[in-house]
């Protein structure tokens, strides 16, 4: 992977990618960057603890599939793929390395 | 010392919060349950006294937020803000958190403060905080909010007298000084903030939940254990509870054959047996499935297996707008709608609960069966279609598939006419799985038989000794060479019921229904089972089925000579009965759970509607189908 320096030759993070909650298998964490809806939905998903910086981890789906389970702010959130995929997310805990 | 007014404390928290078991624990059994103007939100109230002042003690619907997303969660806000009339504004708010997610409730937490009550935090589940090896500096915590924090163990008392002495003096409550931002973002910080102050050690995530979670909600072993408990909810209403019922139905039989030995032949005797004492017996005939049920429901519900039920089927019944918890309300319904519809109160959504409540009649319960059972027995000949599979056999199965799925449709349409949802999200909190505690268990399935005793007993006794007099009344004498049976039906014949059965025949006459048939229409809203014994009555029978099957079968139209119960008659009776809300129990338990009469009239008008359009339907249709094959 190519490393990028500034000007002061201080390494800069790679812009890490980011992917709908939705997309997270379980087992894994990531971080919260954004919820992409303005609206009352949005607004609730905020309320439940789904801030930018927040790490979430998901657990496991649903034996049909949907919806799913994730924990974060020490507790265990069900969440349906149709709110999940309004949460942006970035692989990994805020600041470290996505896990392995 | 006796103070003036009592103090009117609001508690306000998440679902889950242990908020439930605190009030029970501050107020005990003495509370009263309302519903709250406009809305199914159920409304509780509970007292308590602490050094001579009364404290009233608001529990307000679960909420995550006080910035609502549909109009039943508006509530909470609306009592705080004194925007809802008739409720008092509360004096000053206890919220109640989880100390295990309290990183999460400082959301909430910080909405309440800015409303600027004085406001106190109990922190509940304190044990489970320090079984996982996490740790809160309260005082810390006391500061850093301003307001009086409070930690406890609900349901085993711990810092319960603590929390009384607080609860008897808010006035002395410290306040916050600084209202927390409105913006969620900035009181995410605000709330990151404070979190990261007062928390001296993280807590673990729960092993031992996770450990059963792998079971629970793996995707085979979790999907049979859901089957296995749904299965034995059926089997508890359907079979279990049937010997306790029996028992009753014969306490009740030789009660009343004592008082008409007692009393023979007199109007008195006949009142007491057959209106009173078997009034008596409709109400107490339904307690077995009633605690049964909710022994189960409420073991489930503590150890916090029916969130995980919930989970299962979520994405069957969100199909049809529903949730998991109406499938055991629904499945309940099964056997019979009167447990079926109080088991939605564990619905959390108020509109997916008052859908459920609508629909579950349709459900086949047990008390269809003696309907089928005679008509099929008696009109739906016995041939083998094919193997060893017979027509009525094949009757019986449609006739009880046909009820749910029509429930199904009906709760896809009234979810998007009648209750349009809000497009609300499904955030559900998996509780961790706690022990159950057995005084809080049996003081809910008391609770719940206790309701329907007083609350839809008294109705259930009130109607059942009505339609005992509009069966009796007015009495005529028999015409001469009447013997017993005889007489009995002429002074059904005769009597308000009677009556009433002509006055509707106008409209069941499209149908293919006579008069007769009108009678035991009135006389089933009893309970529909008490179609046959009206109709053996009328046609002067003995109880035994056999007599009455001859008996109707040989009835004739006494203008046009055809039979009465020709096949389409039958068809329409049998699929009438499938979609008519024939029993006042029902309508009597829709009654207490919505605290309206507006939603037991609508459920009965629409069942009616069905059922009769798809009656004259079914009546067209087999003689279309008998015409087409002659």
């Amino acid at each position: 992977m190519k490393t990028d320096f500034n000007s002061d030759g201080v390494v800069v993070p790679a812009p890490a990618a980011t992917q709908p909650l939705t997309g997270l298998a379980p087992g894994g964490t990531a971080t919260v960057v954004s919820v992409e809806d303005g609206g009352p939905v949005g607004r609730r998903l905020l309320e439940l603890g789904l801030l930018p910086g927040t790490i979430v981890r998901a657990l496991r789906h649903a034996p049909l599939g949907d919806p799913g389970v994730y924990e974060l702010r020490g507790y265990r959130l069900c969440l349906r793929r149709s709110e999940t995929d309004r949460v942006v997310v970035t692989p990994g805990r805020a600041g470290e390395p996505p896990d392995a | 010392m006796a103070s003036s007014a009592p103090i009117r404390l609001g508690l306000v928290g998440s679902p889950n919060a242990g908020k439930t078991t605190l009030f029970n624990a501050l107020t005990g059994l003495r509370s009263r349950v309302g519903n709250y103007p406009g809305v199914t939100v159920e409304r509780r109230e509970g007292q308590l006294e602490v050094g001579g002042r009364r404290v009233v003690v608001v529990d307000l619907p679960g909420t995550y937020s006080l910035d609502p997303i549909s109009s039943d969660e508006a509530v909470v806000s609306r009592v705080i803000d004194g925007q809802l009339e008739g409720v008092e504004v509360p004096e000053a708010l206890v919220v109640v958190a989880d100390a295990c997610s309290l990183e999460r409730s400082l959301m909430l937490v910080g909405q309440v403060l800015r409303r600027g009550l004085p406001t106190c935090l109990v922190l509940s589940m304190v044990d489970e905080l320090a079984a996982r090896g996490g740790s809160l500096d309260r005082e810390r915590l006391e500061a850093a909010l301003g307001i009086p924090v409070v930690e406890v163990v609900g349901h085993r008392g711990r810092g319960l007298g603590e929390l009384r002495t607080l609860l008897g003096d808010p006035e002395s409550w410290s306040r916050s000084e600084i209202p927390p931002p409105e913006d969620p973002y900035e009181r995410g910080a605000w709330a990151d903030s404070i979190w990261s102050h007062v928390v001296t050690q993280r807590a673990a995530p729960n092993a031992r939940s996770e450990a059963i979670d792998r079971v629970v909600l793996h995707p085979v072993w979790g999907t049979a254990l859901f089957a296995v408990v749904m299965v034995t909810f059926f089997q508890l209403i359907f079979a279990w509870a049937a010997p306790a019922m029996d028992a009753i139905d014969g306490g009740i039989a030789a009660a009343g054959e004592a008082i008409h030995t007692a009393l023979p032949g007199s109007l008195l005797g006949a009142f007491l047996a057959d209106g009173l004492v078997a009034g008596v017996g409709s109400v107490v005939i339904f307690l077995p499935q009633i605690v049964l049920l909710f022994a189960l429901l409420y073991l489930l519900e503590d150890v916090g297996y029916m969130a995980r039920a919930a989970f299962v089927v979520d994405r069957l019944m969100g199909r049809i707008g529903l949730e998991g918890r109406s499938f055991v309300a629904l499945l309940s319904s099964y056997a019979c709608a009167v447990p079926g519809i109080m088991a939605t109160r564990t619905i959390p959504s108020p509109r997916d609960r008052l859908v459920t409540i609508l629909v579950a009649p349709l459900m086949t319960c047990s008390a269809r069966l003696p309907v089928y059972a005679l008509l099929i027995g008696a009109f739906v000949p016995e041939q083998t279609v094919l193997g060893p599979i017979g027509l009525q056999g094949l009757v019986l199965m449609g006739l009880y598939l046909l009820g749910p799925a029509v429930a199904l449709a009906a709760a896809a349409v009234l979810k998007r006419t009648v209750l349009p949802g809000e497009g609300l999200p499904f955030t559900m909190e998996l509780p961790s799985y706690r022990l159950p505690t057995p005084s809080l268990w049996l003081s809910q399935v008391w609770g719940a038989a206790w309701a329907f005793l007083r609350r839809a007993g008294t109705i259930i006794l009130a109607v059942s000794i009505l339609l005992w007099m509009l069966l009796s009344f007015p009495q005529v004498e028999p015409e001469p060479g009447m013997d017993e049976r005889q007489a009995a039906g002429h002074a059904l014949a005769h009597s308000f019921a009677g009556r009433a059965g002509h006055a509707i025949e106008p409209f069941v006459e499209p149908l293919g229904f006579d008069w007769k048939i009108g009678v035991g229409l009135i006389a089933s809203l009893a309970a529909r089972e008490v179609i046959v014994s009206t109709l053996a009555q009328i046609y002067a029978a003995s109880d035994e089925e056999d007599s009455l099957r001859a008996s109707v079968r040989a009835d004739r139209d006494p203008e046009t000579g055809q039979p009465v119960f020709d096949p389409p008659t039958v068809a329409a009776l049998l699929v009438f009965f499938v979609f008519a809300l024939q029993c006042m129990s029902t309508l009597a338990i829709m009654r207490r759970e919505t605290n309206s009469w507006r939603w037991p009239a609508f459920a009965f008008g629409y069942m009616l509607v069905l059922a009769w359009t798809m009656a004259f339907a079914a009546n067209r249709l087999t003689a279309a189908l008998l015409a087409s094959s002659t």
